[in-house]
């Protein structure tokens, strides 16, 4: 077991996503950042669906009960391995009785506490990511516990990984959505030619932004959204949904983000400018 | 047999959203589950595929390949071609039980006074009515239903309740429908159905599918206590009738 001593702000078991229950109505969900998560996972040669912790904006105090090996990715952050700093995309063993200890976050938004064999919360659905209501929890309190299975004497056959981080990226590559062609020639204009904020409604489910476009009045008839879908508000409004939103919507969709982007906005806080680039 | 006219759009590289014309209409759902059921059957075989039907649009979507737009949506127009006359799907009514108890009918008596009806009168318009799911989104097992007799349509809440329990039936506009979780909601709620329409214990956790047909049972407080009782046990057995094609 991994124990929560400190749950940190918002701390939630994610994996590759819940497929195959969207005609169901249910998000597919899984890590916010899907490349900082492969790159993790592939360190310490595990599956790519393996689970891991996301850890948004502030981070836990973790204790480790039994011998494995971790990998730190995502978001730059203060992070002490029994008071001594550890890095990112750098295979640390751990023993019983070993202390994680999250500071503050220098860059980014999302964190990632990858482990060797995944992290074994309960598997509902095809998937361990955290949804309320198919999991009971959102996420991590303090006192709980998430299973891993102990591994001793792991080598890595690489043990640091240099990344070209996504942190620093503003721009969102995308593609057209089905309602692309509704946009005016202004709207459009706007749309590439400024930079967006990100608003302080931002979480798993969806990204708003501050500046709108001018406003419109089509409506459509409700119909399939994916993670990475830009609705379009009759106000004006942009949403651009993510892992957790929900599977149906009756905005126009105007752009859709690429796998990448969803990636760099994840890593996105309240504040945070963006703009939009055709891929 | 009727094959509505189709337009196909990009939609980012792993999707294709097929649309039919504009129009809430049983002809057009049942052209889009025939095709569902056709691509399904014999076209998409790489199980990554997963289809989302809705109104009058069905999303093809692989989160692992990378569409190529035009040689993709070439083989979709050849496959719908192709798909007339396929096998006719097995149709089906469920019989939801509600109660319409004024402890969960809570806005009954509203309703009855801005519609200028008995409440007798709203619970028999409402269960005689015979509704189509148009499509599952929004959360969890939650259905668009279409059919809501002209004479119960009812604006929305001015203000949207913060919270309404699990399994609150509503009505608003056009629509009717089941929250299948406690959620925030500004339908008016006439009452509450005991069986849960979305079960993650369940191998098939929603047992409804876009298509399908709902009709609502009045049952007296005792039956929902009993049905309560099953649905918190796993036992539950919506009632199902086959109806002809």
């Amino acid at each position: 077991m991994l124990k929560v001593l400190k749950s940190g702000f918002f701390t939630s078991v994610q994996d590759l996503g819940r497929f195959h229950h969207r005609k169901k109505g249910v998000p597919v969900s899984g890590c916010m950042d899907q490349q900082s998560v492969y790159k993790v996972n592939t360190l310490l040669e595990n599956d790519d669906r393996s689970a891991v912790l996301e850890i948004t904006m502030t981070g836990p105090t973790l204790e480790f009960e039994k011998e494995t090996s971790i990998v730190l990715g995502g978001a730059l952050i203060s992070v002490t391995l029994n008071n001594k700093p550890i890095q990112n995309y750098k295979v640390y063993q751990v023993k019983a009785g070993d202390i994680l200890s999250y500071g503050s976050f220098k860059k980014g938004f999302r964190a990632y506490l990858a482990i060797k064999g995944g992290f074994r919360s309960k598997e509902i659905l095809g998937s361990r990511s955290f949804y309320v209501p198919i999991t009971d929890k959102n996420r991590l309190e303090a006192g709980d516990e998430v299973p891993y299975e102990e591994h001793q004497g792991f080598t890595p056959k690489i043990s640091e990984l240099k990344v070209d981080s996504l942190l620093d990226e503003t721009v969102l590559e995308v593609y057209k959505a089905p309602e692309f062609e509704l946009l005016t020639d202004r709207q459009l204009e706007n749309l590439f030619s400024r930079e967006f904020t990100v608003s302080k409604e931002n979480n798993r489910m969806a990204y708003q932004l501050s500046e709108t476009l001018e406003g419109h009045q089509h409506s459509i008839l409700t119909s399939a959204t994916l993670p990475g879908t830009v609705q379009f508000t009759p106000a004006g409004k942009l949403i651009i949904l993510m892992k957790d939103g929900q599977t149906t919507g009756g905005y126009p969709r105007i752009l859709q983000l690429s796998d990448k982007s969803i990636s760099v906005l994840a890593q996105k806080r309240e504040g945070n400018t963006i703009s939009f680039k055709f891929i | 047999m009727i094959h509505p006219p189709i337009s196909l759009k990009p939609y980012g590289r792993h999707a294709l959203l097929i649309e039919w014309p504009n129009e809430v209409s049983e002809t057009i759902l049942e052209s889009i589950l025939d095709f569902e059921d056709f691509l399904v059957r014999d076209c998409l075989k790489e199980r990554e595929w997963e289809t989302i039907s809705a109104y009058n649009s069905l999303l093809l979507v692989h989160p692992k390949i990378e569409i190529d737009f035009p040689k993709f949506s070439q083989s979709v127009k050849e496959w719908y071609e192709r798909s007339k006359g396929s096998v006719a799907r097995e149709k089906v009514l469920w019989k939801l039980p509600v109660s319409y108890d004024k402890a969960f009918g809570i806005d009954l008596d509203e309703v009855a006074d801005r519609l200028g009806m008995g409440i007798d009168e709203i619970i028999t318009l409402h269960t005689e009515s015979v509704y189509t799911v148009y499509g599952i989104g929004f959360v969890p097992g939650f259905m668009y239903l279409g059919g809501v007799p002209q004479e119960l349509e009812i604006p929305r809440k001015a203000t949207p309740r913060l919270k309404v329990k699990k399994g609150a039936v509503g009505i608003a506009g056009k629509q009717t429908g089941i929250y299948p979780q406690e959620s925030p909601g500004g339908w008016n709620i006439i009452g509450n159905c005991p069986i849960p329409l979305f079960d993650r214990n369940k191998k098939n956790p929603c047992f409804v599918n876009v298509g399908d047909k709902i009709q609502f049972q009045k049952v007296s407080l005792g039956e929902y206590e009993l049905h309560k009782i099953e649905a918190e046990v796993g036992i539950y057995k919506p009632e199902k009738m086959l109806l002809d094609a």
